[in-house]
């Protein structure tokens, strides 16, 4: 029984019937533009827009937060190292000790935290509607990389995913043994990094019969086809115009809204 | 079908061939002559170290890419180089996992026809064809990882048919399957070679497996000074099992209506009751408070005396193995009680699962299926010496089972670099050098040749009669008859299901016997 974290079901939503090359576009275009400015307007318009996308991503509320916990926890921990940091401008709104927070520290605090959001969030979007096999495909055939490169780390990505399953194995393998006896901290740092070793052997092992598999299957040794044509359609004019048209309004929004605040 | 699958069928010949691995003594073949003929069917035998996966792996054009090897003599394809006839043979390995490139079977099965450059009008009709050729009627988009070992291997074998290569190299394809998995891949590969009409050559130790389908037995003999190198045998199954039946199944080949003999057991009688588990359920998943886990087998009874053996068997995943490392001490009981009785505990917690690493090792010993797993260690004497340091005991019993499992002139190789029959030896040894009052085994004699085979029966019968008490989880029929004691079977409806109060006799007495059936 393998526990594959990688080969979830094949998502069925909308924005998985676009190319992963305008899906990475749309998302690199409002990386930028957020990256011009820090300001908590341009970043919360680009939120929402996000936002309001989910669903053609085929993601929940509840989901989202599962996958994007990190990211949320990341920016929350910003938002509150620049509070503390940021210039004190404005009144002072809580003092205690070396805490001090004023209106401007709380502000600069709360904009990062926003942009931070929105510029992870389309990370996670173009992630859980692009399945890895299309993603390869696309950079192979439409951006022309070595498909030696890609396809092997696609193939390598699959084995990612029966590490889990071996890591798992390898403990009770290794408990069987009487590894681990040893209590207290350093005797289960040892032993973990004596797991770890035997993880590493293992999968150089798999990778090589994996690499006699696919040299036996003709990989690498000369021009190939691909039964996965990797084309563009209508949708995806849609999704990178739609990621130029969310990275624009932001922007606009900040300037009309005079809080435009360029980095450079 | 047949039409529109056939290929051309290709020859091989081979003209004093030899090869040197890197940084090894002497030649893996040596002194090869050897000529098949276009749509024969080939079993390849020798003993173990007579280079059979050498000459495969050199015929796949898999061998090139180590430049400090030497080779000598010529290898052809159809008067070709082997390693230059790109596209024209196809193998097969052992390892179901190592067969699987991508992460869907269709895109799989298309991804050898991809390399080949084959237009691609023309690969999703192939894939179809190799699929059904191979009885794997499953979405295109079905996961690959979530096969069957068995699966996986018809999976490979359908990837390979997409290339439509004329020659079939299969480097001993069913040693790590169940016997209903090999079943499934030898009749997989018979329709494929029928329908194509390729040529094949395929490494097996056992014999009754392919001894009906193939033309040809060709014995080869190791390349090492003194042994001669080159074909030892060659000619029709009957008369070569006929020639060679005692030379073969010395060096370890099963030969079709041979079992070796091992140590027949001596008491019967159950001693004092080690281990009991009511109600169970095993799984390998963790539950938490509002999600439960999902058991692999439940509502299991088993009362384990010592001195008598366990065989747990049932079909693919019916967790057997779960089962085995939940009694183990490894996995928590996802449901009911797995107790320890005092004279196993003696004075630890009744739950196996609490005992310390050093509690549990001189209780209850795990050997796993993979015996790469449990090597912790750099050597193989180390290895011995692990569990005996750890319980602060002196090392007589390391000495005794170095003897006893034939692996003194191993004593400071890596345990990595043993053979098959070595590392599954060592593994079993390391366990037992911690003299646990009972042993788990998974699938022990999985792939194994004859020899190892009788040895492990023989020293478990040891075991027994010594008071021991042995649990594996295996499919062999022949093995379960050595050890005698209980069977549990798993998977199959509860009524029906086996609790150790009403055991089914004789263990393997009724099983299909792959082994044994000419």
């Amino acid at each position: 029984m393998s526990v594959d974290v990688l080969a979830q079901p094949r998502s069925v939503a909308w924005l998985s019937r676009a190319n992963p090359l305008a899906k990475l576009g749309a998302a690199m275009v409002l990386t930028v533009a957020l990256l011009l400015t820090v300001d908590w307007v341009s970043a919360s318009v680009a939120l929402a827009c996000e936002l309001a996308i989910l669903p053609l991503a085929g993601l929940s509320l509840r989901l989202l937060l599962v996958r994007g916990w990190p990211i949320l926890a990341a920016a929350l921990a910003g938002a509150y190292g620049s509070a503390l940091l940021a210039p004190k401008t404005g009144a002072v709104l809580l003092e205690w000790g070396p805490f001090l927070f004023t209106e401007g520290s709380v502000e600069s605090g709360v904009a990062i935290a926003l942009r931070g959001l929105a510029i992870g969030l389309p990370g996670i979007i173009v992630l859980a509607s692009t399945d890895p096999t299309d993603l390869a495909d696309a950079l192979a055939q439409k951006l022309r990389l070595p498909h030696r490169f890609v396809l092997g780390a696609l193939a390598a990505m699959r084995l990612v995913g029966l590490l889990v399953a071996e890591w798992q194995t390898l403990g009770m393998a290794r408990r069987a043994r009487g590894v681990g006896s040893n209590t207290g901290v350093f005797g289960r740092i040892v032993a973990s990094l004596g797991q770890a070793m035997a993880l590493l052997v293992q999968a150089i092992r798999r990778a090589s019969r994996l690499a006699v598999t696919m040299e036996a299957k003709g990989f690498g040794a000369g021009p190939r086809t691909w039964a996965r044509e990797s084309t563009y359609s209508r949708i995806d004019v849609w999704v990178f115009g739609a990621g130029v048209l969310v990275s624009a309004a932001a922007l606009a929004a900040a300037v009309v809204l005079g809080t435009w605040n360029p980095v450079f | 079908m047949a039409t529109s699958q056939h290929v051309v069928p290709a020859a091989v010949t081979a003209r004093g061939w030899g090869w040197q691995h890197s940084g090894r003594p002497h030649q893996a073949v040596r002194g090869l002559d050897l000529d098949i003929a276009p749509g024969e069917r080939v079993l390849l035998l020798g003993p173990s170290g007579a280079g059979k996966s050498t000459l495969l792996h050199a015929l796949a054009g898999v061998l090139g890419s180590d430049e400090e090897a030497s080779e000598f003599g010529s290898l052809l394809i159809d008067g070709v180089p082997a390693a230059a006839a790109r596209g024209r043979a196809g193998l097969m390995q052992q390892d179901p996992d190592a067969q699987v490139v991508l992460s869907r079977i269709g895109d799989d099965v298309a991804f050898g026809a991809e390399n080949l450059a084959v237009p691609p009008s023309q690969i999703w009709p192939r894939v179809a064809a190799a699929l059904d050729a191979v009885g794997l009627r499953l979405p295109l988009d079905h996961s690959s990882s979530a096969l069957s070992g068995g699966q996986k291997q018809r999976l490979g074998l359908a990837g390979i048919l997409a290339m439509r290569p004329g020659l079939l190299l299969l480097d001993e394809p069913t040693a790590n399957l169940d016997p209903a998995g090999v079943l499934e891949v030898r009749d997989a590969v018979l329709n494929t070679v029928a329908e194509t009409g390729a040529t094949l050559v395929v490494v097996e130790h056992r014999v009754a497996v392919w001894a009906d389908a193939v033309d040809r037995i060709v014995v080869l003999a190791p390349g090492r000074p003194g042994e001669g190198g080159g074909v030892l045998l060659d000619g029709p199954p009957a008369t070569v099992l006929a020639q060679a039946r005692e030379m073969l199944s010395a060096a370890g080949v099963w030969v079709p209506g041979h079992v070796p003999p091992t140590r027949p057991r001596t008491n019967s009688g159950g001693g004092e009751l080690l281990l009991s588990a009511d109600d169970l359920a095993v799984s390998r998943q963790r539950g938490r408070r509002r999600h439960p886990a999902v058991p692999a087998a439940s509502n299991i009874d088993v009362a384990l005396q010592a001195g008598t053996a366990l065989s747990i068997t049932g079909p693919n995943g019916a967790g057997k193995s779960t089962l085995a490392l939940t009694l183990g001490g490894l996995l928590p009981a996802a449901a009911g009680s797995v107790l320890a009785a005092e004279p196993l505990a003696r004075g630890a917690a009744k739950d196996p699962y609490r005992w310390k690493g050093n509690q549990l090792i001189e209780r209850i010993g795990t050997v796993f299926q993979e015996p790469e797993h449990q090597f912790v260690t750099g050597s193989v004497l180390e290895e011995l010496r692990f569990a005996p340091k750890l319980l602060g005991r002196g090392g007589d019993r390391v000495d005794e089972l170095l003897a006893r499992l034939r692996l003194e002139h191993l004593a400071d190789a890596n345990p990595f670099t043993l053979s098959g029959g070595e590392k599954r030896r060592l593994s079993v040894a390391t366990v037992l050098a911690a003299s646990p009052q009972i042993l788990v085994l998974d699938e022990p004699t999985f792939g194994q040749d004859a020899n190892t085979w009788a040895e492990l029966a023989s020293l478990l019968s040891e075991l027994l009669d010594a008071g021991t008490a042995v649990v594996s989880v295996t499919h062999d029929a022949e093995f379960t008859q050595v050890l005698g004691g209980n069977r549990l079977e798993l998977g199959l409806p509860i009524e029906a299901a086996a609790p150790a109060s009403a055991p089914v006799p004789a263990a393997g007495a009724d099983a299909q016997s792959l082994r044994g059936a000419a």
